[in-house]
């Protein structure tokens, strides 16, 4: 059986493609405006990776904010519930699940079966995602990658306020200009996000093992400072941005479509244009 | 083939129709020589109304809500509020609604902002405590204000104390209603609208007390239209005959014949606080899934009173009838006025403290039997927020599967429709594993 799972974000579209279960291609690539164009880019370099055509592949299942707009998926399910069902294909020990991508930063409780049984998430709030790292690293004038890097070399903890990306952002400019080595505020910065992204994870318990995923999951730095802020280590699976994209292939493999959902976004969006 | 048999309410047209009314009345008040006066929806209205001739309030809360599900309308006047008057953006919803009425000059029913003869109202909390003083300002008059404090304690420090300390200040209102309008209370007429108080306020109470029924004979958006009434005028004739003898009987049918609220009902929901007014339609979706939210201290308590009985369990507070009581004096209605309001409406005690919440809602979950809760975390009133996420881990610990979504009674702004849709079809399908019934 082939399947596909695309996980449409706020900033990046990410593909997997299963053939009996097994991984056989994956693509990803920044959205865009055009996120619905994106989509089908990135699923057609799957494709051809994989040396398949659309018509090969069974049934394919999207996710993640812009989800509803893969036109060409046969069904949509909810970013917590592909990323249950990647971790749990991918760390089966693992009963809580931090998940902080571009634009949201959620803390997710599942049970042995995979099934999501609590949840919570940062809400309409740059601090605590992709974006919050980004902008921060803008402000040290050096890339996410450096950024990551550096962090890790620093020994002093440093307090930085985390509740807003556009304060963040002032007061790295401030520690800049108390003369504040780069590598220190590296490390406040992730130190913050990592305070903001725990208390999160609280509201839904810190029940072991905790896999971290997302894109901000391949931030070292960040990992550590969640690690301290935690007082335990997180599992990063490998590839942790192509989660809830495995996730959305392992639901399509399950007969899992979520068909109403569609359904009812597609109806929107006619109403909305007038059609 | 449905599970239960459902059909409307026969008294729904005679709820529209009274709120309808209510609006237009005191819109046409001076056209009429009547008085007008603002207030909120706990202001003991039994006592301005009581005054001779015809008199019509405005409570403000109700009327903030209109706006809010009204989604063009409400950018508007909250815009307004804030751009026009700097009115902070994260004040109560309502009040922002209802201050950018007056700024915008627009009656939200229409024709220009009808100005009020007098105010009278009461603190229940840090909005109300100014709303209507700076809404005088905002109209540009010296609108003679009454403003009277009922903060003395949840429902189980109540005593001779606590309810002489309001009953004094009644009086006083009392002096400066007579005062200001140039005339006197009627004594009879008081008598008759406490009475009508508790008619108000104790059949929404039994007729939420048969909620408890599977299936429920009522789902919450229709409590919604049908609660609101009591927070316009609870003392009025008609308001209290249709809790008492259209609403609370029908309900009660409707359980003695297994008339369901939701056909296919398979789960049941517990809400608490206000929701976001313009986004109803998602417990619509709940239907097709079997859910029906029935249960809410917020929608049930709000105008309904009720008391804790020796078991422990929340029921109707007793009307005057079951009480033995015959109202004959001024000071008889006052007394009994207060001790209903300030003993009997349990949505006031979280206001008090998380421990009060945690108990009530813990009793409710189990008195109503409800399977999960649904909590939204509303960013509008600071009141009703209090304490949501203690009560989330209070439910859990009661082995309810809860979510939250984070939201805004009256400002779309503050509402993510979209990513709200994504968390509640995660929560019945995955977190409830429930499939579509209808």
């Amino acid at each position: 059986m082939t399947v596909a799972g695309i996980d449409l974000g706020g900033r990046n579209v990410h593909v997997v493609i299963l053939k009996d279960d097994k991984v056989v291609a994956k693509a990803a690539g920044a959205t865009g405006i055009q996120k619905a164009e994106a989509a089908g880019k990135f699923y057609d370099e799957a494709l051809q990776q994989a040396g398949l055509k659309r018509g090969d592949v069974e049934a394919v299942v999207a996710t993640g904010s812009s989800g509803p707009r893969v036109t060409f998926a046969n069904g949509y399910i909810p970013d917590a519930a592909a990323d249950a069902r990647g971790v749990n294909r991918l760390a089966p020990s693992a009963r809580t699940i931090i998940d902080v991508g571009g634009e949201e930063g959620r803390a997710i409780k599942i049970n042995a079966e995979g099934r999501v049984q609590d949840f919570a998430v940062n809400e309409k709030c740059a601090a605590g995602t992709g974006t919050f790292v980004d902008t921060m690293a803008r402000a040290l004038e050096m890339p996410v990658e450096e950024m990551a890097k550096i962090s890790l070399q620093s020994t002093t903890s440093i307090p930085m306020n985390a509740q807003c990306a556009v304060f963040g952002e002032s007061e790295v400019v401030s520690l800049i200009h108390q003369k504040i080595k780069k590598l220190d505020i590296a490390r406040a910065v992730h130190d913050a996000i990592a305070g903001r992204v725990a208390s999160v994870t609280r509201i839904v318990g810190l029940e072991k093992d905790i896999a971290m995923i997302g894109g901000v999951a391949m931030n070292a730095g960040f990992v550590a400072s969640l690690n301290r802020e935690l007082g335990m280590d997180v599992i990063v699976p490998d590839d942790p941005d192509y989660v809830g994209a495995l996730g959305a292939a392992v639901a399509a493999s399950q007969g899992v479509l979520g068909e109403e959902v569609k359904a009812k976004v597609v109806e929107k969006e006619t109403i909305e244009e007038g059609k | 083939m449905a599970k239960y048999k459902t059909k409307g309410l026969d008294c729904w047209g005679k709820a529209k129709e009274l709120r309808q009314r209510y609006y237009q009345d005191y819109k046409e008040a001076h056209d009429r020589g009547a008085l007008r006066w603002e207030g909120g929806a706990w202001s003991f209205d039994a006592v301005p109304q009581s005054l001779e001739g015809e008199v019509h309030g405005l409570t403000e809360e109700p009327y903030g809500a209109s706006i809010g599900a009204n989604p063009a309308m409400q950018v508007r006047y909250q815009e307004a509020a804030e751009g026009k008057w700097g009115c902070a953006n994260d004040l109560c919803a309502y009040l922002r609604n209802y201050w950018g009425s007056i700024i915008l000059n627009e009656y939200a029913f229409g024709g220009e902002w009808p100005h009020a003869d007098f105010i009278f109202q009461n603190h229940i909390c840090c909005s109300h405590a100014k709303w209507l003083q700076v809404a005088g300002e905002i109209a540009g008059g010296e609108i003679p204000y009454f403003c009277f404090d009922v903060g003395v304690g949840a429902y189980d420090k109540i005593g001779e104390r606590q309810i002489n300390y309001v009953v004094e200040q009644l009086y006083d209102g009392i002096e400066f209603l007579e005062k200001f309008t140039g005339r006197k209370i009627d004594d009879e007429k008081l008598i008759k609208k406490v009475h009508n108080t508790y008619d108000s306020s104790c059949y929404w109470a039994k007729a939420c007390e048969l909620n408890q029924a599977v299936p429920a004979p009522l789902d919450e958006k229709t409590m919604f239209s049908l609660y609101v009434l009591g927070t316009l005028e609870k003392s009025n004739d008609d308001i209290a005959n249709f809790y008492k003898n259209l609403l609370y009987p029908e309900v009660k049918d409707r359980v003695d014949n297994q008339i369901a609220a939701v056909a296919n009902e398979q789960c049941r929901v517990f809400g608490d606080s206000q929701p976001p007014w313009g986004f109803l339609r998602v417990y619509r979706y709940l239907e097709q899934y079997g859910i029906v939210s029935n249960a809410n201290l917020y929608t049930m308590s709000l105008i309904g009173w009720w008391n804790i009985n020796e078991k422990g369990d929340m029921v109707p507070y007793p009307t005057l009838e079951e009480q033995g009581v015959t109202l004959k004096t001024r000071e008889d209605a006052l007394r009994f006025l207060v001790e209903g309001e300030i003993k009997g409406k349990l949505e006031w005690a979280p206001f008090y403290g998380a421990t009060y919440k945690n108990d009530l809602v813990s009793r409710m979950v189990k008195q109503w039997k409800c399977d999960a809760a649904i909590i939204h975390l509303n960013r509008g009133c600071e009141g009703t927020a209090q304490h949501q996420m203690e009560m989330k881990i209070a439910l859990q610990k009661l082995g309810l599967p809860v979510m939250t979504f984070e939201g805004n009674m009256a400002d779309q702004r503050q509402f993510d429709e979209a990513r709200t849709d994504r968390l509640i079809d995660l929560f019945v399908k995955e977190t409830l594993g429930l499939k579509k019934v209808a």
